[in-house]
């Protein structure tokens, strides 16, 4: 890794609200590596007690879908309403349904 | 510049974890944890993985002779559904530092069970309905307060479970319903189908409180929120107006509402039956094993394949 900072890798950061909770995407910062991308996403994301675990992994290592690929990705699913529960016509008086 | 901190003492640990547990916090992965914790956790949640797969027999029996297509669709979906399930909890107990490809192993290996419910045949249509209503009715229940479990990745698993599951009990009230407006003998086979699942979906919250060892410690550590009996009764509650609705008997000469109780009396389901069916001898546990066991070695091929194919896509990039 060069001194350069243009070189500095992106990392994507996830946080944890609170325990219990799935980590979510708050963002993303460059850093040289990945203890500092850690101390970093820790000043950058958390300063009002946002969050009480941090994941922050190198966006070159996250595959992700194209937007180019929405539909045959996720129009396959569009026409499928008999998967929710309310595709089910259940009288209104059955309880607990 | 650093200095390295003590570790905190094991008493520290185990006072930490006690202090999460008892604010009816989450445990995390990184967290430290009592090595019973860890092993009654992959116990419980193998468990439930092998039943959502094994699971997907019974009704996956059905889908080839489904009545219509909308009934196959249907039929269909909620079985990838259980397949669903089953990886969104072998990945919850991966956290644990456990592999899916270890856990597969000691199933395969009769070493882990599964739910007794899955070793009864499924004989008619009507089985895919009523296995919707009572079989997924009876795990809901199970379910739903096990989305506030101790355990952070098993509750957050549960939480996606849950929201699925309610399309399944309602496909499955829906077809007997269906059923109950058909012909007399379109009752009659849903009367005969309910009649064989009653019981066994009792028995699906385990022994009763006094013969269940473990539970109490389960209890202690927030992984069990609701004992086994607690759960049976609010089952019986919920379902037999239910079962009026649809206009069925529940096979139970002792089933009566109790005022001075506020819930239902009902009768003991047959606990040597669930003894026999978990030490193996239910009317289909040899053909479930046997069934997952060639699935997963007529599959050998499929995962063989990809690792074939990703090692070449690499070997290509690097050219
Ligand atoms: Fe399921
Ligand atoms: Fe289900």
């Amino acid at each position: 890794m060069t001194g350069d900072r243009r070189d500095w890798p992106l990392y994507e950061v996830f946080l944890r609200g609170k325990r219990g909770l799935n980590h979510v995407h708050v963002g993303s910062l460059h850093a040289p590596d990945d203890a500092f991308a850690l101390s970093h996403a820790r000043d950058v994301y958390t300063r009002r007690n946002e969050g009480v675990s941090i994941w922050v992994v190198r966006a070159d290592a996250i595959t992700a879908s194209s937007p180019d690929e929405k539909d045959p990705l996720f129009a396959p699913s569009g026409d499928k309403v008999y998967r929710h529960p309310t595709f089910y016509e259940i009288p209104a008086d059955v309880p607990h349904m | 510049m650093t200095t390295t901190p003590m570790p905190p003492t094991e008493a520290a640990l185990q006072a930490s974890f006690d202090a999460t547990i008892a604010h009816h916090d989450r445990i995390e992965p990184r967290d430290w944890m009592p090595e019973g914790y860890r092993k009654t956790l992959i116990r419980q949640i193998a468990q439930h993985a092998h039943s959502e797969i094994i699971g997907m027999q019974p009704e996956g029996n059905w889908i080839s002779r489904a009545p219509s297509l909308r009934r196959k669709a249907i039929l269909l979906a909620k079985v990838q559904d259980e397949a669903g399930h089953g990886l969104y909890l072998y990945s919850a107990c991966e956290t644990l530092g456990v592999s899916r490809a270890e856990l597969v192993e000691l199933l395969l290996a009769g070493k882990q069970k599964y739910s007794s419910i899955f070793n009864y045949p499924t004989l008619s249509y009507a089985d895919v309905g009523t296995i919707g209503w009572l079989v997924d009715g009876a795990a809901i229940c199970n379910q739903v307060p096990l989305c506030r479990t101790s355990y952070g990745p098993y509750g957050r698993a549960m939480i996606r479970i849950c929201k699925e599951e309610s399309f399944h009990q309602r496909q499955g009230y829906e077809l007997l319903m269906t059923m109950m407006r058909g012909t007399d003998e379109q009752r009659a086979m849903v009367q005969e189908s309910v009649d064989r699942f009653w019981w066994p979906s009792l028995m699906m919250f385990g022994p009763p409180d006094d013969a269940s060892p473990n539970s109490e410690q389960s209890m202690a550590w927030g992984v069990k929120r609701n004992s086994n009996d607690e759960l049976r009764q609010k089952f019986v509650d919920m379902t037999v107006p239910q079962a009026e609705a649809l206009g069925v008997t529940l096979p139970d000469p002792d089933l009566r509402w109790n005022a001075e109780r506020g819930h239902h009396d009902f009768g003991e389901p047959d606990w040597a039956e669930l003894t026999a069916v978990i030490r193996g001898n239910g009317p289909c546990n040899a053909q479930r094993m046997a069934h997952r066991r060639a699935a997963h070695e007529n599959g050998a091929w499929v995962r063989e394949a990809a690792t074939a194919f990703a090692a070449r896509t690499a070997q290509e990039a690097q050219r």
